[in-house]
């Protein structure tokens, strides 16, 4: 059930329409508003290196919500990410290369990609729980990336694939804010399919079969059908990322989609918080923003010549140690941490826990 | 990324059954650290890889500190690395117990980048080597029948026969064993009979460390050492798997299975197929057999 966040009074719907509306209150629509006031400025007053960064929150938002979608909604556990995001740069980089396919060809070959890799990935989970199933997804990664660097190797990009920007009506996609803009425009389209989806009946039959597979089944819920979705659904997101991710970098490598990457966009979601989207978005930025945050920190301290060549196993440390905070100290997530915020200010000047009710 | 085995021979399909045992023996001596942790505690330690790496950067660091004698400092490196399983479990994964299995799984690989982050920090990411900061070297001999193998490769296999006959007298006449194998059965009646839970599953990291640790060492001894070892870690999982998570005796009947389809698929087919064979068999087990070997069917049903 899709279901407001807290408020102070009650707020009640006379029909249907305004029952289903996504904004229902003069505040959301406002502070929408201001919002994207603010996104839509942003490349004007960023920096070049600002401006990308905001290009890969969004590229790993589109990933981190699919994913949130799969294992945060749904259950499944997956540790394959980064496969699929590789399988659909792959594509892209496949299809540029070979037969010279323009961005409207390539980017649904990758979602279609997406999808039977995603049917693929989800087999094993009609028969495999938990653990199990995080491993044979661990297993499809690895093979994914074989593929990948085997068509690398036999095809002589050994060091990777070239991918040309795509162009849209004889206009080359290569400006930063152009790539901002679009970008920004897939991240918003990726939320709005996720929340759809959830306040529909996949999602509610996910957060089912998430919650006890039995009771969900004996509710009507085809159990593989539905696990299924969630994994196709998810993949074909995830590949159009990857899609997008070719694009933008222009380049595509198997080194890119290592293990590391699958961990960082499963760190996302339990860093940003499981079982909520907003998770998913403040999970991506912090992942990708935290690693420039420690290199700026480093560079606050004396003897930074001494540790230049050592910043990428600071950052291997630090990851490491963030996640492991998190795990033990704030399985909520940072949506926990907001989500106290706001209490607070909710409840102000009281200290009563919220009402039982009211969202955790 | 493998091992380096012995390539040229007289005698070719002899060559490859040693390559096959010498695999083996490696994915069966790291296979049975993540059996260990997970019969009793029902943790899969997906930084088993990189505890492994660290047993082998200690004995650089023991290397340097005892001189000249290399049995001191390799002894040292391994009661280091025991002590280092046991302090991962009191100070982060008894916090972890009765957690969801994500939020396990992920304490692990968090914690396995966290140990390779420092490992570098430490060390870089150069390649070392620990045999010559020991001092010894790596004579390879002939076998009979004209097949070769190094002198520490043929250590490991000894050594992975040896642990797994010690850990099969442990589990089966010492008493710590017994209480290590009542508590992977059933915790709450094993505590219930005042076994030390906590002190258990503290003896299984340990233990578990220092099986890895001591594949580890002989591995850095044979070929060196970079921060890419963990990978062969992961490559021994699968062994794990297939035969059964909760067996001791499967992980070394699943090690030879893997080690048999990666030597022979390298040497057949293609030799870029290393990195992914123990995954392709992980996934033909898992449609097939999912508990594995010698596992019990129960298992799938209790994560």
């Amino acid at each position: 059930m899709f279901r407001p966040p807290p408020r102070a009074s009650g707020y009640l719907s006379t029909g249907y329409a305004e029952d289903l509306a996504l904004l229902r209150t003069r505040t959301e629509r406002v502070s929408l508003a201001v919002f994207l006031i603010l996104l839509t400025s942003f490349p004007f007053l960023a920096s070049t290196f600002a401006l990308d960064l905001a290009c890969q929150v969004f590229l790993a938002s589109i990933g981190a919500l699919s994913l949130m979608l799969l294992t945060g909604y749904a259950g499944q556990i997956s540790l394959g990410h980064a496969g699929l995001i590789a399988a659909g740069a792959f594509t892209t980089g496949i299809l540029a290369r070979e037969i010279s396919a323009p961005f409207w060809l390539t980017l649904p070959v990758s979602a279609l990609t997406g999808i039977v890799l995603g049917f693929i990935f989800g087999l094993p989970s009609l028969r495999l729980r938990g653990l199990y199933l995080a491993v044979s997804t661990l297993a499809l990664h690895f093979i994914v990336i074989y593929l990948g660097g085997e068509y690398e190797t036999k095809r002589g990009f050994s060091t990777g694939i070239v991918v040309d920007p795509p162009s849209f009506a004889g206009v080359k996609l290569t400006d930063g804010r152009a790539w901002y803009f679009v970008l920004l425009v897939a991240a918003a389209v990726s939320l709005l399919i996720c929340i759809n989806l959830l306040r529909s009946r996949s999602g509610r039959a996910w957060r089912a079969l998430h919650g006890r597979e039995t009771v969900a089944e004996a509710f009507g819920i085809s159990i593989a059908r539905y696990k299924l979705l969630a994994f196709v659904i998810s993949s074909s997101m995830t590949s159009v990322a990857g899609c997008l991710f070719a694009y933008y970098r222009g380049f595509v490598s198997i080194e890119a989609f290592d293990l590391f990457l699958s961990i960082q966009y499963v760190a996302m979601i339990i860093i940003g918080g499981m079982g909520s989207l907003l998770g998913a978005l403040l999970g991506a930025v912090f992942v990708i923003v935290f690693p420039y945050l420690i290199e700026a920190f480093l560079r606050l301290l004396p003897n930074v010549q001494k540790l230049a060549g050592d910043i990428f196993a600071v950052n291997y440390a630090a990851f490491g140690v963030v996640m492991i905070l998190f795990l033990i100290l704030e399985p909520l997530g940072l949506v926990g941490i907001w989500r106290r915020i706001q209490n607070y200010f909710l409840l102000w000047p009281f200290k009563y826990k919220p009402l039982a009710g009211a969202r955790k | 990324m493998t091992p380096d085995l012995q390539l040229v021979s007289d005698n070719f399909s002899l060559q490859l059954a040693v390559n096959i045992v010498v695999l083996g023996s490696i994915y069966a001596l790291i296979a049975c650290g993540y059996v260990l942790i997970y019969r009793v505690s029902r943790v899969l330690n997906l930084a088993h890889g990189e505890l492994m790496m660290l047993g082998a950067y200690l004995v650089l660091a023991t290397a340097s500190m005892f001189n000249g004698h290399p049995a001191i400092a390799l002894a040292a490196a391994i009661l280091l690395s025991l002590l280092a399983g046991g302090l991962v479990y009191i100070s982060l994964m008894r916090k972890m117990t009765g957690e969801m299995v994500l939020a396990a799984i992920l304490t692990t690989v968090a914690l396995g980048i966290l140990i390779r982050g420092v490992i570098v920090l430490i060390w870089s990411a150069q390649q070392q080597y620990p045999a010559q900061a020991l001092g010894v070297v790596n004579p390879s001999f002939a076998l009979f029948g004209g097949a070769r193998i190094s002198f520490w490769s043929a250590v490991l296999v000894a050594t992975t026969i040896a642990v797994y006959s010690a850990l099969f007298v442990f589990f089966y006449f010492g008493r710590w064993g017994m209480r290590m194998r009542a508590a992977g059965q059933n915790p709450l009646l094993a505590a219930q009979r005042g076994i030390n839970l906590h002190g258990v599953y503290a003896l299984a990291w340990s233990l578990s460390t220092l099986t890895g640790a001591l594949a580890g060492i002989l591995m850095a001894l044979d070929s060196g050492l970079t921060s890419s070892m963990p990978v062969i870690g992961l490559k021994a999982f699968p062994a794990a798997l297939v035969g059964g998570l909760d067996s001791v005796a499967g992980a070394l009947a699943g090690a030879l299975i893997v080690a048999g389809a990666e030597v022979l698929l390298i040497y057949y087919v293609d030799p870029l197929l290393s990195d992914v064979v123990p995954f392709l068999v992980l996934i033909a087990m898992l449609v097939v057999r999912p508990w594995g070997l010698f596992g019990t069917r129960e298992e799938l049903d209790r994560v």
